[in-house]
């Protein structure tokens, strides 16, 4: 189950909520450009993730969101 | 009509600011309109205002932005040296479009120049108080009474316009004493309830509000500047005022507002006793200016004279106004040097003599 | 589980900030302070000339754009006329140590009841990293070519430092948000300082090291490692003044 979510349109790419995961399983995707030019935030492992939200809080673009109804 | 008094310029006029409203006031001291400020920090605290003496004249107009950005009818003061440093910010309230009073009691210049009354910020007020494309409405009193009469009616235009309003006095009206009286009795402080615009609080109840002037798309600023010069034209179409005297068989007509309109038409009531067929046109606002009444005046003169305490700044709004249709010779003094009506009186004899 | 979602008082927007910059962490901490406190329809955001200037679309409380340095001037004028409502301003190093020199100090020794956000990032970055008061000695900005000589360009302004000597501050905190455990303290203090404003104790600061990773030539998470290992050691972490003054 999905913990972590990224608005892919939000995310600048810039990659601080990766050193924010005591897990390690944030990167950033290198396979598809938003709509600004970005390579997005994805969680790399979701069955590892624990919804810390510690990658949310290091966001600077609001961009990621952690648990919540619409977690699918 | 109620009960005269008698009171110096200065302080007739901050407490007929009060009485319109003014609910705060920010300054900072310069000589010769620190008896507002004075006046003001004794009155304001009993009559449930704020009087705060600002750091500088440059964070007092800023408090003003902020004070009028959420809705509250305010006033700052200072004299000429002080006035350029509070250009920029009120570049920032026409830019923002909002309304307040701004007080410039001038001195001599420039520079420090000196503390003497003068008449040479009419440039700065009229044509350059601040960047950028904007105007607030100037009134040139020439009594105590009307430093009275101008403000309540300076704080009302700035909230119906979204302006700001410039009393532009001298250390001469400021300083003097003369009897007043006062319309509004009753003292009633300003609040945000008439002004859906201000940013005070949106209370969970609407969209916020922003106050600002910046529009970084060339159209969207145009477009903005447009629509309050559309604005201006409405108050200028309303609220031009100017009076004139003995103007309709004149010869000479005399143009010349504020003090230097009093000294002048002594001149020429003395000139009329001798037989000088002479008149004077009075502008009480100076933005928007009284060009067609100043034409009207003129119409049957053959040369007109504009008296200031300058090296002659209005002159050029004179020629404007008769589009140089007849010649405008002008008269002034500088440097806080009053003209005496026996000076103009002179002039007027001269200008007589040669048609 | 829990939740992290955006604050009501962070406008649902993208923001112009270049990816990395911290700008975006201190608006959104403001912002939850703001919805923890209940007080968006209460409070008034003043915002400077800088990266930030666009911060009015950025919160959904009222919010007013002042002139380049004077927004604790502004803040004093809406607080003096609206003594019950929260009035905070948001500026950067430039408008606020340099430029709005003389508004901080005196809003500050008035004891002015707001509360200044203050993101120290030892640059201009809006008009594209020139030297800022806070620019590291040495540092390379585009004005120091050369890093900065303090022969020449004299040396760093420590705001919260200078601010705490004066009897009008109730709080002078410096503070980053470089990492989780960082970005609590910051949040922390965010909030001190509107629960000062709240119970009228005085002018409260939160200096904030930010980033700049444009101007830097950095990387996002380099420039997380800057504040680290060459800003904090020349602005220390810490609460400089805290109490009331009233």
């Amino acid at each position: 189950m999905a913990k972590m979510k990224v608005d892919f349109d939000r995310c600048k790419g810039c990659g601080l909520c990766t050193t924010a995961c005591p897990k390690k399983i944030v990167a950033l995707q290198t396979e598809k450009l938003n709509k600004k030019g970005y390579y997005t935030a994805v969680c790399t492992d979701d069955d590892a993730c624990i919804a810390c939200a510690l990658c949310a809080m290091m966001c600077p673009d609001c961009a990621i969101t952690v648990g919540g109804d619409d977690n699918g | 009509m109620a009960e005269k008094s008698l009171m110096k310029g200065n302080e007739a006029l901050a407490e007929a600011a009060i009485r319109a409203g003014c609910k705060c006031f920010f300054g900072y001291p310069i000589t010769p309109q620190t008896e507002i400020s004075a006046y003001l920090s004794k009155r304001m605290p009993k009559v449930g205002g704020v009087f705060l003496q600002a750091e500088s004249e440059v964070a007092a107009i800023n408090m003003v932005y902020g004070c009028a950005g959420s809705g509250i009818r305010c006033m700052t003061s200072s004299s000429s040296p002080g006035i350029s440093l509070k250009t920029e910010g009120i570049s920032y309230i026409a830019g923002s479009d909002l309304p307040c009073v701004i007080i410039d009691v001038q001195r001599g210049g420039p520079g420090l120049g000196g503390i003497q009354p003068s008449q040479a910020d009419y440039w700065q007020i009229t044509h350059a108080l601040g960047h950028g494309d904007f105007h607030a409405i100037v009134f040139a009193p020439a009594s105590v009474q009307e430093m009275v009469d101008t403000v309540t009616k300076a704080f009302d235009l700035a909230d119906e316009y979204r302006m700001p309003a410039v009393i532009l006095a001298d250390g001469l009206l400021g300083q003097m004493m003369e009897p007043v009286a006062f319309e509004d009795t009753e003292i009633k402080m300003s609040d945000a309830s008439k002004k859906p615009w201000a940013a005070c609080g949106h209370g969970n109840k609407r969209k916020h509000n922003i106050i600002n002037s910046l529009y970084l798309k060339p159209d969207e600023l145009e477009d903005n500047v447009r629509a309050r010069f559309k604005r201006y034209e409405d108050v200028k179409a309303k609220h031009t005022e100017a009076v004139s005297d003995y103007c309709e068989d004149a010869d000479t007509v005399v143009v010349a507002y504020g003090s230097t309109a009093r000294l002048a038409k002594s001149a020429v009531e003395a000139a009329r006793k001798e037989g000088l067929k002479v008149g004077i046109v009075r502008p009480i606002t100076l933005w928007p200016y009284p060009a067609k009444e100043i034409a009207e005046a003129c119409k049957n003169a053959k040369n007109v004279l504009c008296v200031e305490m300058s090296m002659g700044q209005m002159v050029d709004d004179v020629k404007l106004a008769i589009n140089c249709s007849k010649p405008v010779e002008f008269y002034g003094r500088t440097g806080g040097v009053i003209p005496k009506p026996a000076e103009i009186l002179e002039k007027l004899r001269e200008m007589g003599g040669k048609n | 589980m829990p939740e992290f979602k955006r604050p009501h008082a962070l406008a649902d927007v993208t923001t112009h900030y270049c990816p990395g910059c911290t700008h975006g962490i201190v608006h959104r901490l403001v912002a939850e302070v703001i919805d923890e406190m209940g007080i968006e329809g209460d409070t008034i955001g003043v915002c400077p000339v800088g990266c930030s200037v666009m911060a009015y679309d950025y919160f959904e409380c009222d919010m007013l754009e002042a002139s380049h340095g004077r927004a604790p001037a502004v803040a004093t004028g809406i607080k003096r006329a609206n003594p019950d409502k929260f009035v905070f301003t948001y500026q950067g190093d430039g408008d606020l140590a340099a430029i709005g020199t003389a508004e901080i100090v005196h809003a500050a020794t008035r004891g002015e009841n707001i509360t200044v956000i203050f993101i120290n990032n030892t640059t201009y970055g809006m008009t594209g990293g020139q030297m800022a008061p806070t620019t590291l000695p040495g540092q390379v900005t585009q004005t120091t070519p050369y890093g900065r000589n303090p022969d020449v360009e004299g040396y760093p302004v420590r705001v919260c430092e200078m601010l705490s000597t004066l009897s009008g501050v109730a709080l002078a905190e410096r503070v980053t948000v470089i990492d989780p455990k960082n970005i609590n303290i910051a949040k922390k203090a965010i909030r001190k300082g509107f629960e000062f404003q709240k119970n009228k104790q005085g002018f409260s600061i939160i200096e904030v090291l930010s980033t700049c990773p444009t101007n830097w030539g950095k990387t996002p998470i380099e420039a997380l490692d800057r504040v680290r290992t060459e800003m904090i050691p020349y602005y220390p972490l810490g609460v400089f003044k805290e109490g009331a003054i009233r």
